[in-house]
């Protein structure tokens, strides 16, 4: 891909996503990335493992902590594991991700709804059954 | 040893699919021998079939689409043929072969003809337009190819060996699970779609990369043709939607081979489950066959109207819009199949809104033909032929998205209407629009514009007798996919129905006699500068085809509508410019891995049809190894040398008299 | 129209050729911008099949969650979950994340050994975690709750064990790719697929959060 007029880049300086920019860095920096994020997953599923079992914790809250949590976690994981950052070198991967996580929203929350209206309305299979004999 | 394989899935005693498959099989005996005598393998085999160039690819896919658009007609000409007949009378095609008729003729009209033609020429011409030598992973390209065309054979080879499913062309359960389809013809629908489904996933993948990460230098987002857009847009629905099909055909699998209970009656089985995720993919899906026609009629619109799309940045938006909103309608498909008042309202809302972007793009369209000098060529007349075709049946749509209006028309004629009408005025217009448009660039001469034109009108007014009068079936309570009626006042319909698939006929006979004599009076028909239409982006800037390497130089983009700005700054210079110092291209080399591995997968997918286990876990074994070997190689490309690419473009320039008399080379 | 001898491989330009004869020249080495962004545009495209790929773990979710609550009369989460096997596999499948953020380090610096012993380690919990899942599904076959019982038992089946053969398929790659880099080096192109490979596998890793969050955890509280 080269020719001699002048260029405007677009991507030159992009970064591929779950690399880090490593210019000169040490592996001991890259390390010390993957030590944080392991200690805070860590933590996170700890936490989450033990409210699920405890009654320390007013219980109809439960879902919703687990829910926090596990995002919470998948945030880690996104930035000290895959190295997504907010960066403008990143833009391109975090809209992609966005992409996929409207779609997983759209997707699941869409079928709950419409699943639990259908379950609603509608007479449960096996008593349909029942009066088809 | 061959599990349910036996003699007696060779369908002896019917004599339609014996009398289909004796054609079948000697054109295709013809072909194979000509191939073999003419010693074209090896040019076939090094060329074509081995190739990762995009052009290649995208001209397989074409001609898979039509020759399944052949047999997908096919069915449809059975389909009015046996409605015009069965008034009070059994027809000729008996039920059981009737249901496999009509599902397998919207099987292979959705995933074997509109899917490959438009991913055919998203391949051919995006990386053009955008200024790139390929897609960002051709020899990934090749393999999304060959696994389309598994998946299509394994639907034609239902047709001698076994028998296709008779549940329509989605498999609503309880009917496609064991107990009610206990034959393999909605096993040879799964193992189809899941294999040639990895095929358009690959595909999606690669031109969301291409698209977004692959430009000629200066080209940004806001300079990309129209057609690089929606096939973004188009792109990322199919990355998004296609996984959706194939979790919801596992599950269906699961249960059928397994004995698992995703939708069965018994065991807590939730049927609808199915309908929920089977359409939510499947609305996407018509957004994934329509966006890319409408940037092909972008393209044609503006380069045939001689003046640049009208509202640019208002396009952009739309298609982005109708991208995200295609995902918030997929209930609309089943209003009535027991959601309350409330989802039905909010599905049905979006389902409205998603129309006024297409609207935007339709006004967009007429602004841009206002005020320009029109040309009506015949790619005009199809753009001109859907504007009018879409939008009817784009209303229809608005009127069934009305919940209580669809609780009327849901599953009639009226819906059957609507959606050729949509389909067949959209994709299936942009389609030829396209094919006629692209058709110079690709092998460096036109086609016959009157047969072209001739064709366009059997077309046009083909599908207005045929469909119309549906829509005043859909009224009249006709549902469909009936195999036999007794109400007199639907008769005289049906008959006119059938007239208009004959006419049809005509215009597909005149597009096959339009290839043909294009061919035969090609050097008449020669497309000797690149630029027949006068056109306005960088795939009119290479030569008629284009080199394996698109571009010698990468052009410098400096604004939208790229190659006629270059083409007016070389007016204004006027007289020959000084040659560009060329350099060596690397190219990627061909590569057997797509064939191979779609062979392995064809094996597999029988296999996994009859239950013959062994070989189904050889052919996996096979497949997995074929990556290997390609992950193993150590050369993946090939040079073109400086001076091979200067004589290449010299010959290009020379035919579009850029170059002085001295400086052309010898002939 | 057949090239019948290597040069006439280029005597029409619309022959794609095999590059038989050029090909038989050295490699030509890439600019150092072009390897890059042929790492941008290799790692760009599997995060979008990753992305896709999410989009399909999250099909069999919404069935999942869809038919929880279908237990046909037989046994559900909080019978058959045991939160203490589903800790220890979470335990490995984290460990393993790490222990592959270090191969892909070393994979970077070209430093032998961290790859390899950061792939042999990973591959280590990931096999664990496999065999404590099969372990799990023998069990509860075992006590007649296999994915024929009921649609809840379908769905947990479909989900988990999805999950588990990707995790099969993940440990095959991983295989290969030490035995890329043992063939070749550290050359450009498997360092690419290694980039690949370490994003598949922490993204599964993701996928399992939200699984033993909304199968094991809700369902063991219900």
């Amino acid at each position: 891909m080269s020719d001699t007029a002048p260029r405007i880049e677009l991507h030159a300086e992009d970064v591929a996503p779950g690399d880090e920019r490593a210019d000169g860095r040490e592996i001991v920096e890259g390390l010390r990335g993957y030590l944080v994020g392991f200690a805070l997953a860590t933590l996170i599923t700890v936490v989450a493992f033990f409210i699920a079992q405890t009654t320390l914790v007013w219980r109809p809250s439960i879902p919703i902590a687990l829910f926090v949590l596990a995002i919470a976690q998948m945030g880690v994981h996104l930035v000290f594991f895959i190295h997504i950052t907010t960066g403008p070198d990143n833009t391109n991967n975090i809209l992609a991700l966005a992409f996929g996580v409207l779609i997983v929203f759209l997707v699941i929350g869409g079928s709950l709804w419409i699943m639990s209206n259908l379950n609603h309305n509608m007479m449960p299979m096996d008593q349909l059954m029942q009066m088809q004999r | 040893m061959l599990g349910k394989l036996s003699w007696a899935a060779i369908p002896l005693d019917q004599p339609i699919p014996m009398a289909a498959s004796a054609v079948v099989g000697l054109v295709l005996f013809g072909v194979i021998l000509l191939v073999l005598f003419k010693g074209w393998l090896p040019y076939l085999w090094r060329e074509w079939i081995t190739s990762v160039d995009h052009k290649r690819i995208g001209a397989m896919y074409v001609v898979l689409a039509m020759v399944m658009l052949l047999r997908g007609f096919t069915d449809a000409i059975m389909m009015r043929s046996q409605q015009a007949l069965a008034f009070q009378a059994p027809g000729y095609l008996p039920p059981e072969h009737y249901d496999q008729i009509f599902s397998a003729h919207g099987t292979l009209m959705i995933f074997f003809v509109a899917m490959p033609f438009m991913i055919g020429l998203m391949n051919f011409i995006v990386p053009l337009q955008l200024g790139a030598r390929d897609v960002a992973f051709p020899t990934l390209n090749s393999v999304s190819f060959w696994l389309t065309a598994t998946g299509a054979l394994l639907v034609n080879v239902s047709l001698v060996v076994g028998e296709f499913a008779r549940t329509g062309w989605l498999p609503y359960p309880p009917l496609s699970e064991l107990q009610y389809s206990p034959g393999v013809g909605v096993d040879y629908y799964l193992w189809s779609l899941q294999i040639s489904g990895i095929g358009t996933l690959m595909t999606g993948v690669n031109f969301v990369t291409t698209v977004l990460k692959i430009h000629a230098p200066g080209m940004t987002y806001m300079r990309m043709p129209m057609f690089c857009w929606t096939t973004l847009a188009a792109n990322l629905l199919i990355v998004a939607a296609f996984p959706i099909l194939t979790a919801t055909l596992a599950m269906l699998i699961l249960d059928r081979y397994l004995g698992f209970h995703f939708f069965t009656n018994e065991a807590g089985g939730n049927v609808m489950m199915f309908m929920n995720l089977i359409w939510a993919w499947g609305h996407p899906e018509v957004y994934i066959l329509v966006l890319p026609a409408f940037g092909i009629f972008s393209e044609v619109v503006s380069t045939f109207s001689g003046k640049p799309l009208f509202g640019y940045r208002s396009m952009v938006m739309a298609t982005m819009v109708i991208c995200i909103l295609a995902f918030m309608v997929w209930l609309h498909h089943f209003f009535t199949m027991g959601a309350g008042p409330d989802v039905n309202a909010v599905f049905g809302i979006a389902t409205m809104i998603i129309a006024v972007p297409t609207g935007v793009k339709v006004f967009n369209w007429i602004f841009t033909m206002f005020g320009g000098r029109v040309v009506f060529a015949t790619p005009m007349l199809w753009s001109i032929g859907f504007m009018i075709t879409f939008v009817l049946g784009g209303m229809t749509g608005v009127l069934m998205a009305v919940p209580p209006a669809d609780f009327v028309l849901h599953n009639s004629l009226f819906l059957v209407a609507h959606f050729h009408n949509v389909i067949i005025g959209g994709v299936l217009f942009g389609a030829f629009a396209g094919y006629a448009y692209w058709f110079p660039k690709a092998f460096g001469f036109r086609l016959h514009e009157g047969l072209g034109k001739a064709a366009f009108w059997c077309w046009f007014v083909g599908f207005y007798l045929a469909f119309m009068p549906l829509y005043v079936l859909g009224f009249m309570g006709m549902t469909r996919r009936m195999q036999h009626y007794d109400v007199p006042a639907w008769h005289p319909w049906l008959l006119i129905a059938a007239g208009g698939a004959a006419v049809i006929l005509a215009g597909i006979g005149l597009q096959i006699a339009q290839l043909v004599v294009s061919i035969r009076h090609r050097d008449e028909l020669r497309d000797l500068t690149g630029d027949p239409w006068n056109g306005r982006s960088l795939e009119w800037s290479t030569a008629s085809p284009p080199p394996v390497f698109n571009f010698a130089i990468l052009p410098n983009v400096e604004g939208e509508d790229a190659y006629w700005g270059i083409k007016q700054r070389a007016l204004q210079q006027a007289g020959p410019r000084g040659e560009p110092e060329y350099e060596e291209i690397e190219m990627p080399r061909n590569s057997a891995t797509g064939f191979v591995c779609a062979f392995f997968a064809t094996f597999a997918g029988f296999a996994l049809i009859w239950h013959i286990w062994w070989m189904v876990i050889g052919a996996l074994i096979c497949a997995y190894a074929t990556f290997v070997v390609f992950a193993w190689r150590d050369r993946t490309e090939y040079a073109i040398p400086a001076d091979e690419v200067a004589r290449i473009d010299r010959l290009n320039r020379t035919a579009r008299g850029e170059l002085p008399a001295e400086m052309q080379p010898a002939q | 129209m057949s090239a019948t001898h290597p040069g006439a491989a280029f005597s029409d330009p619309n022959l794609v050729g095999t590059g038989g004869a050029a090909g038989r020249r050295p490699a030509v080495s890439h600019a150092a911008r072009n390897l890059a962004s042929k790492r941008i545009i290799a790692g760009y495209g599997f995060w979008i099949f990753l992305l896709s790929d999410i989009v399909m773990f999250s099909a069999f979710f919404a069935a999942y969650a869809v038919l929880s609550g279908e237990t046909a009369g037989g046994p559900s989460g909080k019978d058959l979950f045991d939160l203490t096997n589903v800790a220890i596999e979470t335990g490995c499948l984290l460990l393993s994340s790490f222990t592959c953020g270090i191969a892909s380090i070393g994979a970077r610096a070209h430093h032998a050994l961290m790859y390899y012993g950061g792939m042999a380690v990973t591959f280590l919990f990931g096999a664990i975690f496999l065999f404590l899942e099969m372990h799990e599904f023998a069990g509860m076959i075992a006590q007649g709750a296999g994915p024929t019982r009921s649609a809840f038992l379908s769905a947990f089946f479909t989900l988990v064990g999805c999950h588990g053969l990707h995790v099969t398929l993940g440990l095959l790659w991983l295989l290969t790719m030490m035995a890329q880099v043992f063939a070749k080096g550290f050359r450009a192109d498997i360092l690419r697929r290694v980039l690949c490979f370490s994003l598949f596998w922490h993204a599964l890793d993701i996928i399992w959060v939200a699984l033993f969050t909304i199968v094991y955890l809700y369902g063991a509280g219900q």
